[in-house]
This record gives C-alpha cells, sequence and structure tokens, in this order.
C-alpha cells in the first residue's frame, strides 16, 4: 500500500517537473526577475544605497538579496527548477522516442503516408514498370532507400527516409543548456575573478577578490616592466599595453606584452589589461632634506586668477595683486593635521596688508589642502623639479576552471538549435499506377515530424525530379 | 560621395519603398506595389553600397575598421538586414502586403540614424575593447537575429489585425476586445518611447503625441469597424492566418539561432577583454531576457490552446525587450553602468 502510495507521488512529481507549463512559467519568472538586477545597479558600496534609497530602502534590498541578486538563493533556486525540469522532460521524451530513433527496424505502412496532407500527384508518359526504376533512381540521392510497401488495394510504392537522427536535436539543445549550467557553477566553485594595481617596476604575488572576500595569493608573481598607453589625434585610447613577466622564486617564468583583448593565460591563470593610473609624486626618502626648489602656486580669491612663483625654505615672496607677502618658514618631514599624518609639508607665514600674520601648514601632496581655510588666497606648494610620471596597470586576474564547458556548450547549443531548426526526420514514398495503356500517375507522399513546409517543397522538388527524369510530365 | 550622403539618401528610399507596400496594400495599385519592390532593391543595394563605402573611407583615415562599431553604424547594419529578410520572405512567399508592416522598420532604423542629433555619424577610431575580430561575429549575428525578429513582429501585429477584423465580421468566435487595449497600450508605450526618449521631445509632447497616434489608429478601427466593404479588401490580401503563424514562428527560430549565436560571440569576446564571459550587466542581462521571452514562444507552442493570438503577443513583447536591448539599456538608471575599473577601457 505504502509502496503504491511513493509510487503514485513520484509519479506526480515527474509529470510536475517533465510539464511544458513549468517551463513557460520557470522562463517567464527568469525574465521578469532579470529585470530588477537591470534596474537596481549590482554590488554597490552600501553608501551608494543608502543614498539612492535611503537607509530602510536599502534594508529591504539588503533582506531580499536584490543588491546582488544573481547570486541570491532565490535566483539559484529559479535556475536549478530550469535544469531540473530541463532533465526530467527530456529524459522522459527520451526514453519514448528512444526507440523511433534508434530501430533496427523501421516499419512504413503506405496508408501512413496516403493520409498525410503533404502529397503531389502528376503523370507521365510512360510505363510503370520503367517508372518504378527512375523513382528509386532519383529517392536514392540524398534519401536513404528502405522498403517496397503494398497497399490494400495492391499499389505499391518505394519508400525512403533521411535524417532520422535529427529527431535528437532537441535534446542536444537541452543538453547545452545543462552544461551551460554546470560550467558556470564549476567556476563559481572552484575559480576567482580579482585585481590587482601594479605599478611600473614593482612585482606583487596578492591580489583583491572582485567580491570583496579579502585577497588571494597567486602561484607566481606578476611583475609590470612597463605600462604604456597611446591615443588618437582626437584624443580617444588607442591601446593600452602592459609588459608583464611572471616570477617564481625569483626567476622570470613567462613573459608577454598584454593589451586589452590579448591577455597572458598561465597555468589557467588569466591575466587581463583592466585598467590603468598615474601614480602619486613619490615621497622624499625617509629623513631627506627639504627640495632645493619649492613650486609656490597662490590662487587669489578675489580676482580667480592663479600665479606661480618659486622659492627656497628661508625665502620670503611678495604675493601678487598687493595681498602681501609670504615667508616659507621650515620644512616638517611628517606633518600632522588634528592628528592625521599628511606626509611633508612647508610651514609658511602668511601676512596680508594691515593683518596679523597667519601661520599655514602646506602639504606637498595635498595641494588642495589651504582651501579649507577660506582665506582670501590659497596657497599650494609642491617640488619645483619636475618628476617623470609613473604609471601603474590594473590587472585583472581570473581563474575559471568552468570555461572549457561553457564554450563547449556554446558549439553544442549552436549545432543542436541548428539540427532542430533547420533538418527533421522526412520519410517519402512514391507509388506509380498504370494510366490508360501506356502512361502512369505518380504520387509522391511526405511524412515529417516538424516543419510541413519544407517536407511539402522536398517533395514537390522529387516529383519534377522523377517527371524529368521520366522524359518530362504529360503534356508539358 | 560620401558614404553618410548615400546612407541619407537610402533612408529616403526606404521611406518610399514602405509607402509605396502601404499604398499597394490600401489603394491595390499594382503599380504601387511594384514601384515599392523596385526601391526596396535600391534601398538594399544604396545602403549595402553606402556599409562597404564607410568601410573604404575608414582605411582612408588610417583608422580601418569594419563600420560595425558605434549606433550609428549598428542602426544602418540593422536596416540592411530588414531590407534584405524582407526580399528573402517576398520572393519566398510572393505576399505583397507583408513588406507594408516589415519596412518601415528598416525606415525607422535608418531615419534614427541619419537625422537624430543625439547620433554621430561620424567614423571613429577604434577604442582597445573593441580590436577584436568576435566583436564583428558578435554585432553581425546579433543584428541578422534582430532582423528576423523584426520581421517576426511586423507579421504579429499582422495576425492581431487580421483577428481583430475576423471578430468585426463575426467570423470569430473568439471576442477579443482586449486586444485593441493591449495594442493601444503598446502603441502609447512605443510612442512615448520614439518620441520621449529617442527623439528627444519633452514627456508631454511625447505623451501627446503618442495618445494622438494610438487615437488615430483607433479612428482607423472605428471606421473600418463600420465599413464591410473595405474590410474586406484590406484584409484579403493578408496571408491565410495559419501562413501568419507559420511564418512568425520561422522567423523566431531563425532568430533564435542567430541571437543565441549573439549572445556566444559576445560572451567569448568579453572573455578575452575583460576575462569573464558573463558579467551580468545590464546590456547581457537584457539579452538573456530577449532570449528568455523567445524561449518561452517556442516552448508555449507545445502548449494547448498556445498558438495564434498569444504567439503572437510574445512575439510582440520578445521585439519589445530585442529594443530595449538595443536602445533602452543606455537609459537605465545606475551608478555607472559597467564596472568601475573596466569602464576606463570601453
Ligand atoms: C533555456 C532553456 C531551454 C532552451 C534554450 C530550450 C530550447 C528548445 C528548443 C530550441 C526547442 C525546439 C523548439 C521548436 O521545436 O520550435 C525546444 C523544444 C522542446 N523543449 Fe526546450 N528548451 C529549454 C528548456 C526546456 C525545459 C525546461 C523543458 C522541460 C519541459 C523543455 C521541453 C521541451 C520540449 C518538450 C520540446 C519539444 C520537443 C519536441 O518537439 O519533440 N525545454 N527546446
Amino acid at each position: 500500500m505504502a509502496g503504491g502510495d511513493a509510487l503514485a507521488i513520484l509519479n506526480r512529481l515527474v509529470s510536475f517537473f517533465a510539464s511544458v507549463r513549468l517551463t513557460v512559467v520557470v522562463l517567464l519568472s527568469l525574465a521578469v526577475t532579470s529585470i530588477i538586477g537591470t534596474v537596481i545597479p549590482q554590488n554597490e558600496a552600501p553608501e551608494g544605497y543608502v543614498q539612492a534609497f535611503g537607509p530602510r530602502g536599502y534594508r529591504f534590498l539588503e533582506a531580499l538579496d536584490l543588491v546582488d541578486m544573481y547570486h541570491a538563493w532565490w535566483f539559484q533556486l529559479l535556475l536549478l527548477l530550469l535544469v531540473v525540469n530541463i532533465v526530467v522532460c527530456s529524459v522522459e521524451r527520451l526514453r519514448a522516442s528512444w526507440t523511433i530513433i534508434f530501430t533496427r527496424s523501421p516499419r512504413y505502412r503506405l496508408e501512413r503516408f496516403r493520409k498525410s496532407a503533404v502529397q503531389t500527384e502528376f503523370k507521365v508518359d510512360a510505363a510503370p514498370e520503367v517508372l518504378r526504376q527512375t523513382v528509386r533512381t532519383v529517392l536514392g540521392k540524398g534519401f536513404k532507400r528502405r522498403a517496397t510497401l503494398a497497399g490494400e488495394d495492391g499499389i505499391e510504392g518505394d519508400c525512403a527516409e533521411r535524417w532520422r537522427w535529427s529527431r535528437l536535436g532537441v535534446y542536444i539543445v537541452h543538453l547545452s543548456v545543462v552544461m551551460l549550467v554546470a560550467g558556470g557553477m564549476i567556476g563559481g566553485l572552484f575559480g576567482f575573478e580579482g585585481y590587482v594595481n601594479i605599478p611600473e617596476g614593482e612585482a606583487t604575488d596578492t591580489i583583491s577578490l572582485r567580491d570583496g572576500s579579502g585577497t588571494r595569493q597567486l602561484p607566481f608573481a606578476i611583475r609590470c616592466n612597463d605600462f604604456s598607453l597611446s591615443v588618437y589625434p582626437n584624443g580617444a585610447p588607442k591601446e593600452y599595453r602592459s609588459s608583464i613577466s611572471l616570477l617564481r622564486d625569483g626567476q622570470v617564468i613567462e613573459e608577454k606584452e598584454i593589451i586589452v583583448n590579448d591577455p597572458l593565460r598561465f597555468e589557467g591563470i588569466n591575466i587581463f589589461q583592466s585598467s590603468y593610473g598615474k601614480l602619486p609624486p613619490p615621497l622624499p626618502a625617509e629623513g631627506a632634506g627639504p627640495p632645493e626648489r619649492l613650486a609656490v602656486h597662490v590662487l587669489s580669491n578675489h580676482s580667480g586668477r592663479s600665479y606661480h612663483e618659486e622659492g627656497a625654505i628661508g625665502d620670503q615672496l611678495d604675493l601678487p595683486e598687493g595681498l602681501g607677502t609670504l615667508r616659507l618658514d621650515a620644512y616638517r618631514p611628517d606633518s600632522q593635521f588634528m592628528g592625521q599624518p599628511l606626509g611633508p609639508a612647508v610651514e609658511a607665514t602668511l601676512v596680508h596688508p594691515g593683518q596679523a600674520p597667519i601661520k599655514l601648514t602646506l602639504p606637498l601632496r595635498f595641494a588642495a589642502f589651504d582651501r579649507m581655510r577660506r582665506g582670501q588666497v590659497v596657497v599650494a606648494v609642491t617640488s619645483a623639479i619636475p618628476m617623470p610620471e609613473r604609471f601603474y596597470t590594473g590587472l585583472q586576474v581570473t581563474r575559471d576552471p568552468g570555461v572549457g564547458t561553457v564554450y563547449v556548450a556554446f558549439a553544442v547549443m549552436i549545432i543542436g538549435c541548428l539540427v532542430t531548426f533547420f533538418m527533421s526526420h522526412q520519410q517519402v514514398c512514391a507509388t506509380v499506377r498504370p494510366r490508360g495503356r501506356q502512361g502512369s500517375t505518380v504520387v509522391v507522399y511526405g511524412i515529417t515530424n516538424r516543419n510541413k513546409m519544407a517536407m511539402q517543397r522536398q517533395v514537390d522538388l522529387l516529383a519534377r525530379r522523377i517527371a524529368a527524369a521520366a522524359g518530362g510530365p504529360d503534356g508539358a | 560621395m560620401t558614404s553618410s550622403m548615400l546612407l541619407s539618401v537610402t533612408t529616403f528610399i526606404y521611406g518610399l519603398a514602405a509607402v509605396c507596400y502601404i499604398a499597394g496594400w490600401i489603394f491595390r495599385r499594382p503599380l504601387a506595389a511594384r514601384l515599392g519592390i523596385w526601391s526596396v532593391w535600391v534601398a538594399v543595394v544604396g545602403n549595402g553600397v553606402g556599409f562597404t563605402l564607410r568601410w573604404m573611407e575608414s582605411y582612408q583615415m588610417g583608422i580601418g575598421h569594419a563600420p560595425l562599431s558605434n549606433l550609428y553604424e549598428s542602426l544602418v547594419f540593422f536596416a540592411w538586414t530588414i531590407g534584405i529578410s524582407h526580399l528573402v520572405i517576398e520572393y519566398r512567399y510572393h505576399n505583397r502586403v507583408i513588406g507594408a508592416f516589415t519596412l518601415p522598420l528598416a525606415f525607422l532604423a535608418m531615419a534614427y540614424a541619419s537625422l537624430s542629433p543625439h547620433i554621430s555619424d561620424r567614423i571613429q577610431p577604434l577604442i582597445p575593447a573593441l580590436k577584436s575580430n568576435w566583436l564583428i561575429a558578435h554585432v553581425i549575428t546579433c543584428f541578422i537575429g534582430y532582423a528576423a525578429f523584426a520581421v517576426g513582429f511586423g507579421l504579429s501585429i499582422m495576425y492581431l489585425l487580421n483577428k481583430l477584423a475576423a471578430a468585426a465580421d463575426g467570423e470569430s468566435t473568439e471576442q477579443r476586445p482586449a486586444d485593441l487595449l493591449v495594442l493601444q497600450l503598446f502603441l502609447v508605450g512605443l510612442g512615448l518611447i520614439l518620441f520621449r526618449f529617442i527623439l528627444g521631445w519633452s514627456f508631454g509632447v511625447g505623451l501627446g503625441a503618442a495618445l494622438l497616434l494610438a487615437g488615430l489608429v483607433d479612428l482607423g478601427g472605428w471606421l473600418l469597424g463600420r465599413h464591410q466593404r473595405v474590410r474586406t479588401e484590406l484584409f484579403s490580401r493578408f496571408p491565410e492566418p495559419s501562413l501568419m503563424d507559420l511564418l512568425t514562428h520561422q522567423t523566431v527560430m531563425f532568430g533564435f539561432v542567430f541571437l543565441s549565436a549573439g549572445i556566444i560571440t559576445g560572451s567569448i569576446w568579453a572573455n578575452s577583454a575583460w576575462g569573464r564571459y558573463w558579467g551580468w550587466d545590464p546590456k547581457e542581462t537584457w539579452s538573456l531576457i530577449t532570449w528568455f521571452v523567445y524561449a518561452t514562444l517556442l516552448h508555449a507552442r507545445l502548449m494547448r490552446g498556445w498558438q495564434g493570438r498569444r504567439i503572437a503577443y510574445l512575439s510582440i513583447l520578445g521585439f519589445v525587450a530585442v529594443l530595449f536591448t538595443y536602445f533602452g539599456v543606455n537609459l537605465l538608471p545606475g551608478l555607472h553602468s559597467y564596472g568601475a575599473m573596466t569602464e576606463q577601457l570601453r
């Protein structure tokens, strides 16, 4: 009894998961829910969401996983449902059609052909015996001749078929979908996606992971030997190029110049040109004295104009527009502002005519620092000796052992679609019956599992070929 | 003559062809239909020559690349594929009405490319990310797919109109006033997108124009509902409903293969440029949504009751998804639409 119940439940489950109705529901649900992730930006920093949707909105999005919805459990569940649906449905159907596709001795019945809507009849001035031979020759081209059939009325026909295996096309497509999902899972489980910025001339073996889960050590170090960028005359970027060496135990094990669309692939790890940037000017060496010459930039808030002068520690400079004087008092290698380190800075005294002197701290690396003071002028100091520009290259570093599966799935999907959409299992049959003393009437029939129109065209083509081989249709 | 001049002229020839087809259909003038087919040929050839010229011009400028790298160029290619698909169907099925519903799409694509102030027809050098043969394969396959879907869309509209007419004749037992409502909503929506977002009119004017458009169609429908003879004449030259249904299915199948190939080549390109074949960015996701909709259509045909009308709706929905993938993604809000890292290199 209990066994029977279990079986009944199993059957119910199977027919639920095998139904095309479920497919339509799942596919449409996937389509509709996917829209959400294109309207709400994904994987941004929390502050961005709070700003856009408010703190409550953000909590709501967070609770439903809408800030990373394509990896949310419910979206993955939908995908899983699709896969189970495909597998159960395909297995069920394949079990039924297996014997049709792989039969050793297919059966053909003339009556079945006669019932088909796809048929063409024509008359020929040739004796039936001769014509039967012609029919066999014509059907033999492109089709596999199968049998001679006799109808209940004694009329005989020759039948042939082709592309029986194309019934497998749908299963090939479905297999490819399963492979795609499998490949994606393999990549998600065993792969990683990270990035690293490497200054020219430096090397590192640690990358940051894209999903924010920390860092990862590579089995080799990546050294950026050189980064270069070229532009078109109109200023648009033309090429980003990094010369990369991979090092293990201090030895170079691989070298390549990578550009966008031409990555370095080594031992399953791929290194892509992804971004670049300018490095801030290097700090003066520890304990080094002040730069010999300093460039002083003064922006007058009154006129909006800016002025540049040069000087050294101890100098007193006259400010433009009669704004007074600026004395460069001292150099501090590690200055601080409200407990925050500012790096190297120059201390200066600003005297506007008729006002009390103002003490300034001017960090070399933050040119806008003095703007905070909201004074009559904004003063900035930098080293007057120009530094060569230095770049870092931004690399995307990935490993995805699922790519092979995915690419095979791509090929399988296209092949499967082509077979499914443009081929069909076609069976044809031609009967010849005598007409008058010398003539014959030929009927060509076709049966197909899909695309009747293509079948009709094929049947018409065969009819024309038979007629032509027999010396033209009657009266033509 | 430069390619953009030639292509502007081609725009008007597509327009002429569309007008001829519509006139041939409404006024039943064989001359108009014949003029129509000739102008399609001229437009398709002009379109092709313009495409080739543009390709050559880019080489003369020293920045040679296939003209498939920006919105202008893709629209020109899109119009071309629609024109060619039209010719294939015309010669295969010998129907003179279908063009009245598909050629306007080719004209709109070209008009948008040539006339919109937002789209530059300058030949620009390729930025690094676009230098890939996969990109060329990607654009070509996608747009062949889109063209097939566009034709399927035209056929679906025809199918629904025909159904409405049959209902007015009392031939159809299905009474579906909802069809009219759906058609209206669709027209208003499409008109709004066209006027507001593509042509850049203000929201109020855009909505007004869209409502006017829907109203005109309504008026036409009302007039037709009162004049049995006109109705019979108009719809008698439509293909059989079953043929329209079949053709919709076939164009969708054809488009589905090419859309699949387009998504696939796009993934391979993304993998060589950014190290990932799929990143759920809005454009990728919308192409997948489109793919899901058409996969739904293919399967819905297997369910009882999902023939004809509902398939036509799905095909229209699918084409809306195509349009959104193509144009709409740029309208989406976003802190930024591509990852901060990759943004620089796009
Ligand atoms: C994204 C997922 C899927 C894709 C891309 C896909 C693709 C296809 C394609 C291209 C066809 C041929 C359509 C036609 O004949 O016009 C097809 C047919 C079919 N599919 Fe799917 N399919 C998917 C999911 C499913 C699922 C989940 C089921 C489960 C029930 C299913 C069941 C079927 C059936 C029963 C057929 C008809 C087979 C026949 O004609 O004998 N498909 N599918």
